[in-house]
């Protein structure tokens, strides 16, 4: 019984410093970055492939380790991150724009805006409307016309609700003045994409970068990008804008670095100055655009001006929920 | 998630090189999951939950190294065929994939739920009563489409229950529990004797019983070629189909091998055809297959035409690694057979502590999140009072993996119909509604049939007669 109690002492203390590496006295020897959706998805992806020169001289000198808390659409990640995260300059997040601001404005979560400080924007990736192939929509204008026929009965799918997609879908409904059916997908934007190819739904919205893929090999036609300008990638869609739709880039889905309040103010600065320098380095543009991936740098300034600009439109929006 | 871990390294190498890596990764995970299924009647992943059923009662038996010789060749023998399907016949296959809408995988998953039931073979009735609440238990957390809020009462739940420290603490923590509980008798007392199996008796097994394999292969690669359901319940469906078919069907739980190679033919069967939907379309079939896919993207290469068309070699790189891996795989498994049988013959002191750590450890790894390991303890202990009234942990994970692919499902297929035909034509007509309907029927039929039928035959001092012979 002894050899027992002794064995299970053991055991019992690996669980005790598993504990204590998860606490508050343990201080990171180097800096880690949060990423709140699981190893291999996009923002996974991007967010190592941006920081990946950070141990360069000229960056911060040290690498940053990347830490995945996946869960509720970010939801479990970003609440770390507010509540639980040390703010000592070491822990980074990385925030994807509009999904936590609309999170917050639907409640339930322990964030908003201010539970963090931005540091600077890597990417821009702008909502586009999908038809299968051999639909016979050809235009946003045809899609309009025919959910005003039929109100309520053009579905199309999306990656779930408070996101990028949604945003962009009540937006539409908004600008065009009619009722659709937007179907949230359980399994993102991959679950999304696949209903619009399948003919399971009649049309959808989806990442512009991972709309260009099915579109290239013609299992899918572009009608509409929900943003300012059109992009570099496909440069032939146009956007809503100019079908005469008043849809701005309100649903375009942001990613960047942020920190958790508290953290002081000279590492703010210091990591302002130069993390977009490093989001600026020529191997990590040219590996981003390998993989369809759009960068779009912005400033701690832009990133604030940026959020506050989403924090408004989005309470709008989505007051009528 | 060993290919999760592995995307890093693989931003340093070749495209072909990393794609090798994670190739072999890919193959090997789940047939690796059969070791601790086996030795320890821990899954190591959901797929190898049906592997529990037969193989670690061989191993108690002390056939524990051929149970494992019977799972790497059943697995291989899947795995390949798996693979070739995914050569030969992708564009087929492809369109196929993706005729499984909504309401089919709804039906899908009730299919699945039919089969929990019947799963341990003792009761339907607490069977059923772990699948429910397996199911319960996968409704915490903020639900996937809607985002409401369920059995939130910490943090630690906002994510709901992940699979793996759950698979961990359902299996692994009531066998600790009940080492340490007979740990007043002498250390030595229980050692087994191993007995040693010759591998080519293993490999003339595994081809003796030739239509168990072709068929569990079979249903294995038409269940992995079917979006967001794969691998998870691949093995499961093959073992319950295997049962209700087989001339011996009351031999299975009590270490039949048959129940060890229906289970790995299948499981390893998905590995191909999950990547079906992946290369031509670029729809990931499985999560691991969205890591894959990510895994490509970071080196610039795009599935779909472009994959086939502009970086030819790279493809038939990844695909013909998958094939290799799947040989070696099973050389290295017979390899490791015969001295990791010998865990066997650990005194359950030492075993309790070590199950005990590696627990912990693995609910940990899954997100680094100490949630999770409370979590896998928290059910873990629950689930040793469970035993206690007979209840048994494989109905309930079956319960927590069916629940969101049933519950999503139908609240996307009725939102569909809703907009369109309405809920009544949308889940009921259509040649492949029908089809699943049907087989769904035959399930459950089957079940009241063989309990009536087995209730006669069984008695309550039959039933703890088992249970002793086991534990």
């Amino acid at each position: 019984m002894k050899t027992l109690i002794a064995a299970a002492a053991l055991a019992i203390s690996g669980l005790g410093t598993a504990a204590l590496a998860d606490g508050h006295e343990n201080n990171p020897a180097r800096p880690v970055m949060m990423v709140s959706y699981g190893a291999g998805g996009a923002t996974d992806f991007q967010a190592r492939i941006v920081t990946m020169t950070a141990g360069n001289e000229d960056a911060l000198g040290m690498p940053i380790a990347i830490v995945n808390r996946p869960g509720a659409g970010g939801r479990v990640g970003w609440n770390w991150l507010a509540t639980q995260a040390d703010a000592d300059g070491y822990t980074l997040g990385a925030y994807n724009v509009s999904h936590f601001v609309a999170q917050s404005i639907e409640g339930g979560v322990q964030y908003s805006v201010d539970s963090f400080e931005p540091i600077a924007n890597w990417g821009a990736d702008p909502a586009v409307f999908v038809v299968g192939a051999d639909s016979e929509f050809d235009s946003m204008q045809e899609v309009v016309d025919w959910a005003k026929e039929n109100p309520g009965g053009f579905t199309f799918s999306g990656a779930g609700l408070f996101v990028g997609h949604h945003i962009a879908a009540l937006q539409l409904e908004k600008a065009a003045d009619v009722q659709l059916a937007y179907i949230p997908n359980n399994a993102g934007g991959a679950g999304a994409m696949r209903a619009v190819i399948a003919g399971e739904v009649m049309g959808g919205l989806n990442n512009l970068s991972d709309a260009f893929r099915p579109q290239e090999a013609g299992n899918v036609k572009s009608l509409g990008v929900f943003d300012l300008e059109r992009n570099s990638f496909p440069p032939d869609v146009p956007t809503m804008m100019e079908q005469g739709f008043d849809i701005d880039n309100a649903s375009v889905n942001y990613r960047g670095i942020m920190v958790p309040k508290g953290t002081p103010q000279p590492i703010i600065d210091k990591l302002a100055e130069i993390v977009p320098t490093m989001f600026e380095n020529g191997s990590v543009a040219s590996r981003m655009e390998a993989g369809g991936s759009p960068m779009h740098v912005m400033t701690r300034h832009e990133v604030i001006e940026m959020w506050a600009a989403r924090q408004e439109t989005l309470t709008e929006l989505l007051a009528g929920l | 998630m060993a290919v999760a871990l592995l995307i890093p390294f693989t931003f340093q190498l070749e495209p072909a090189s990393g794609l090798i890596l994670l190739g072999a990764a890919y193959t090997s995970t789940v047939a690796g999951g059969a070791v601790s299924a086996i030795l320890l009647k821990i899954p190591g992943a959901p797929a190898n939950i049906a592997t529990t059923l037969d193989g670690h009662t061989m191993a108690r038996k002390g056939h524990g190294a051929k149970a494992l010789q019977l799972s790497f060749v059943s697995s291989a023998i899947g795995g390949v065929f798996g693979v070739l399907l995914l050569i030969f016949l992708t564009p087929v296959l492809a369109q196929w994939a993706l005729a499984f809408g909504p309401s089919h995988l709804f039906w899908l998953a009730i299919l699945g739920v039919t089969i929990i039931g019947s799963l341990d073979g003792s009761s339907v009735v607490k069977g059923l009563l772990s699948g429910c609440i397996g199911l319960w238990l996968a409704t915490i957390g903020f639900d996937d489409i809607m985002g409401a809020q369920r059995f939130i009462f910490h943090d630690s739940l906002a994510g709901g229950i992940n699979v793996i420290p759950a698979l961990i603490g359902l299996f692994a923590i009531p066998q600790v529990i009940n080492m340490f509980a007979k740990g007043r008798k002498r250390l030595d007392a229980e050692v087994l004797e191993v007995e040693r199996h010759p591998v080519g008796d293993a490999i003339r097994e595994v081809l003796r019983r030739g239509r168990a394999l072709t068929i569990r292969t079979a249903t294995g690669s038409i269940i992995g070629l079917i979006p967001g359901v794969g691998g998870q319940i691949a093995g499961l469906v093959a073992y319950d189909q295997s049962r209700k078919m087989s001339p011996e069907r009351e031999k299975f739980g009590t270490g039949h091998s048959e129940g060890v190679i229906a289970a790995e033919s299948a499981n390893n069967a998905t590995v191909g055809p999950s990547l079906v939907p992946l290369l031509p379309l670029s729809i990931p079939g499985s999560p691991t297959a969205a890591v894959l896919l990510g895994g490509l993207l970071i080196h610039g290469i795009f599935p779909g035409t472009d994959l086939f068309d502009n970086h030819p070699d790279v493809a038939w790189t990844f695909i013909n690694s998958m094939l290799i891996g799947q040989i070696l795989m099973c050389v290295f498994g017979l390899y490791i057979a015969g001295l990791a049988a010998r865990v066997a013959q650990v005194p359950n002191a030492v075993m309790a502590a070590v199950v005990l750590a590696l627990a912990i450890f693995g609910s940990y790894s899954v997100q680094t999140s100490m949630g999770d390991v409370y979590i896998m303890a928290a059910l873990g202990t629950g689930m040793y009072f469970l035993e206690r009234f007979g209840l048994s942990a494989a109905p309930l994970v079956l319960g927590l993996i069916l629940g969101p692919i049933a519950e999503a499902n139908f609240v996307q297929g009725s939102m569909i119909a809703n907009a369109t035909v309405g809920i009544g034509p949308y889940f009921f007509t259509g040649a492949l509604n029908l089809t699943m309907i049907a087989v769904v029927v035959a399930s459950i039929a089957y079940s009241v049939w063989m309990e009536l039928r087995y209730r006669r035959f069984t008695t309550k001092e039959d039933a703890i007669e088992k249970e002793e012979a086991l534990t």
